[in-house]
């Protein structure tokens, strides 16, 4: 029987346009193998835990640039937990402060790529991480 | 030798000597670095350009003089002898006061005029209190929801005197009807005041994303600020057509110069339907390009753009006045090719593209701050950009003679390149049905995602090298970054609150249905948009008016 794919869903959260970086990566991971779903633009919280549950994906990855990431990261990791699926990977690709890296991390969310990350060290990381 | 970019060349007899007896031993002895070498966009460039690389190129025909068709070497017979560019730092963040703030410390350190950033509630024509908001106020410019924010934001700047560019687009007529509001409230005279507002909606469905409603309705309000401004604001530019954002999406230098072209000729084309005069709207469009980190081929892009319009508005719109022809156009250096690592390398990196904007002509241009792939910049970052552009004016020497690269074998050959590539886009939209049938069709979308996705598989695998991110990577220490609370949302909630028990509600209904009324129209909506910022309407009453008119805009997503 073929491997199951890594199914992945790419988020683009809150009122920002700037998807370079969320296609660079949709097309990297698919190009890696994995399954990947891309949400198109400004997708609230609720509308990405809803895509992810009935995606039934392995990881979502989000990506924020504007600066909104301490308020759309808590809000979706409760909605993850409401909905009893804690087992997804989050990770976030963006402009993100170094100072609010700590709490994004207890928040839940697995890790935090910033801007010059390779797509192989993200493609290595999901890798690792849903193999475990 | 057939190492160029596939044009037929026939060197001279010495040009072959020297190839046989002085390159060939030292190849053969030593070889080049690379098997290839290419711009920064994948351009193929040769090893050294001669006069064989010019064959049929003709100085006065192809060159010209300055402040003459086609205007290569630059719009004005003098260029930055006669009068530097504007130094025109984009700023915005917080509420109305932090912004003001700003504007007047950047004034007072000799900038020479102002640039708006709207926070992305506004560019989105949401209010700041609007649950999508949340998170989002005061982050990436300035949280304007009504005139009375926008009376903050230019308290003690006399729009009489300072010219300020808003870059804003789909709320764009909006904000231009607050901005003129507080101009009349100045006692400045409408037929003075000069600025530009951004409203370029194309390069939102093609590159930045932030659109309301659908390209037919929007064109009709870009249309609408052309009227308007033809007839109230002879001075103000009501669109800077913007390839800036093309290229930060990830476009190649050709593709930004096409598309944004292009875009220029599909507002020309609108507006001409609409019954406007060529000669007396065109002079008042305006462009914007990105300044990129590859010297030559930015210099020679901006050099073809001047070319291009010239050519197009001649042969296609049968411009008759020599201001139509003469593209104007500001530049901002590319934010993309910032990195978050070893941060203090952007100011190299910024003086660079900054020196090539200069070299190009440019009219006006903004210089990045080097925190910028961190955040919004400090005070301490913003002025190191503003002096590096005072640097460039007053150290360099570059502004001392018009066109200084005027003439080079290289960069003459590499603007006919760059403008030979451009015309091909330019053609194949052209076939498509224009820019609008060719964004529906993904068209432009679809060539970016491409160039951006070759682009990330170079560095991935080095063949492109970014100093710091894939090669030369050091440790380092954080850098201290502008933070945004959320203080700035709980201020604006509240100005807001206190702004609608003040206003007279009656009033602002009436105006919104007069508004609303008038879209279902085809009236000209400016007049009823300044009706409705003057009764202190807000930013997300009046694109909801619209809203309900228009429909919303939603991009079928490619990766």
């Amino acid at each position: 029987m073929p491997e199951k794919k890594i199914r992945v869903l790419i988020a683009k959260p809150g009122l920002d346009g700037h998807d370079r970086g969320a296609k660079v990566i949709a097309r990297a991971l698919r190009d890696a193998g994995m399954e990947v779903i891309y949400t198109g633009l400004r997708q609230t919280p609720e509308m990405i835990a809803t895509a992810a549950a009935q995606e039934d994906v392995d990881v979502i990855g989000l990506s924020i640039l504007s600066g909104a990431h301490n308020t759309i990261c808590p809000q979706l990791m409760n909605l993850l937990r409401n909905k009893g699926m804690q087992d997804v990977t989050v990770l976030v690709g963006g402009i993100i402060p170094e100072a609010d890296i700590p709490d994004l991390k207890k928040s839940g969310i697995a890790e935090i790529f910033l801007p010059g990350t390779s797509t192989q060290d993200i493609v290595d990381f999901i890798h690792k991480r849903v193999e475990q | 030798m057939a190492d160029g970019p596939g044009v037929a060349r026939e060197a001279s007899r010495e040009e072959r000597a020297w190839e046989q007896n002085t390159l060939r031993p030292t190849l053969a002895k030593s070889p080049e670095r690379q098997a290839e070498f290419t711009t920064i966009s994948g351009h193929p460039i040769r090893r050294l350009y001669t006069p064989a690389d010019l064959a049929g190129w003709d100085a006065d025909r192809d060159l010209g003089y300055p402040g003459e068709p086609p205007y290569t070497r630059g719009i004005h017979s003098t260029m930055h002898r006669g009068r530097l560019w504007t130094m025109r730092q984009f700023a915005g963040f917080g509420t109305a006061e932090d912004t003001n703030a700003r504007f007047r410390y950047l004034l007072s350190q000799g900038q020479t005029g102002l640039s708006t950033a709207f926070d992305l509630p506004t560019l989105m024509g949401y209010d700041s209190d609007h649950p999508l908001s949340e998170g989002e106020v005061g982050k990436c410019g300035v949280a304007i929801s009504s005139l009375a924010d926008m009376e903050v934001l230019f308290d003690k700047i006399p729009l009489a005197n300072v010219t300020t560019s808003m870059t804003i687009n789909s709320p764009a007529a909006v904000i231009w009807a607050m901005y003129l509001a507080v101009a009349e409230k100045q006692g400045a005279d409408w037929k003075k005041i000069s600025g530009t507002l951004q409203n370029d909606i194309l390069k939102e469905y093609i590159a930045q994303k932030e659109y309301i409603y659908p390209p037919e309705p929007s064109m009709r309000l870009v249309i609408d600020t052309f009227e308007f401004a033809v007839k109230n604001t002879p001075k103000f530019n009501p669109i800077s057509i913007s390839g800036y954002h093309i290229r930060e999406a990830g476009s190649t230098a050709i593709q930004e110069l096409a598309f944004t072209l292009r875009d220029g000729m599909e507002y020309v084309e609108w507006g001409m339907r609409r019954g406007l005069d060529v000669d007396e709207f065109v002079p008042q469009l305006s462009f914007f390009f990105n300044a990129h980190s590859d010297f030559f081929e930015e210099i020679a892009k901006y050099r073809a753009a001047r070319r291009i319009w010239h050519k197009a508005m001649v042969e296609r719109y049968g411009a008759k006045s020599a201001r139509a022809w003469a593209l104007r156009f500001h530049t901002q250096t590319a934010g993309c090719s910032l990195t978050a690592q070893q941060p203090y390398n952007n100011v190299v990196r910024t003086a660079i593209q900054a020196l090539a904007a200069v070299m190009g002509g440019t009219q006006s241009l903004h210089t990045n701050s080097l925190d910028e792939a961190w955040a919004l910049p400090t005070e301490f970052a913003a002025t190191i950009a503003l002096r590096t552009q005072q640097i460039i004016a007053h150290e360099t020497g570059v502004t001392s003679t018009v066109d200084p690269l005027g003439g080079s074998y290289f960069v003459e050959a590499l603007t006919n390149e760059v403008e030979r590539g451009a015309w091909d886009y330019i053609e194949k939209i052209d076939a498509m049905g224009g820019m609008v049938a060719a964004i529906e069709r993904s068209y432009p979308q679809r060539e970016i995602a491409e160039a951006s996705y070759r682009y990330q598989r170079e560095l991935d695998k080095k063949e492109k090298i970014m100093v710091g991110v894939n090669d030369y990577v050091s440790e380092e220490k954080p850098l201290e970054i502008l933070q945004i609370n959320e203080s700035v949302a709980l201020r604006q909630a509240e100005r807001l609150r206190k702004l609608r028990a003040d206003r007279s509600q009656s009033e602002v209904d009436r105006r919104l249905n007069a508004l609303r009324k008038a879209a279902e129209g085809r009236d000209n909506l400016m007049p009823f948009l300044f009706d409705a910022v003057k009764a202190y309407a807000t930013v997300g009453e009046i694109c909801d008016a619209l809203r309900v008119v228009f429909g919303t805009y939603e991009e079928v997503a490619i990766t």
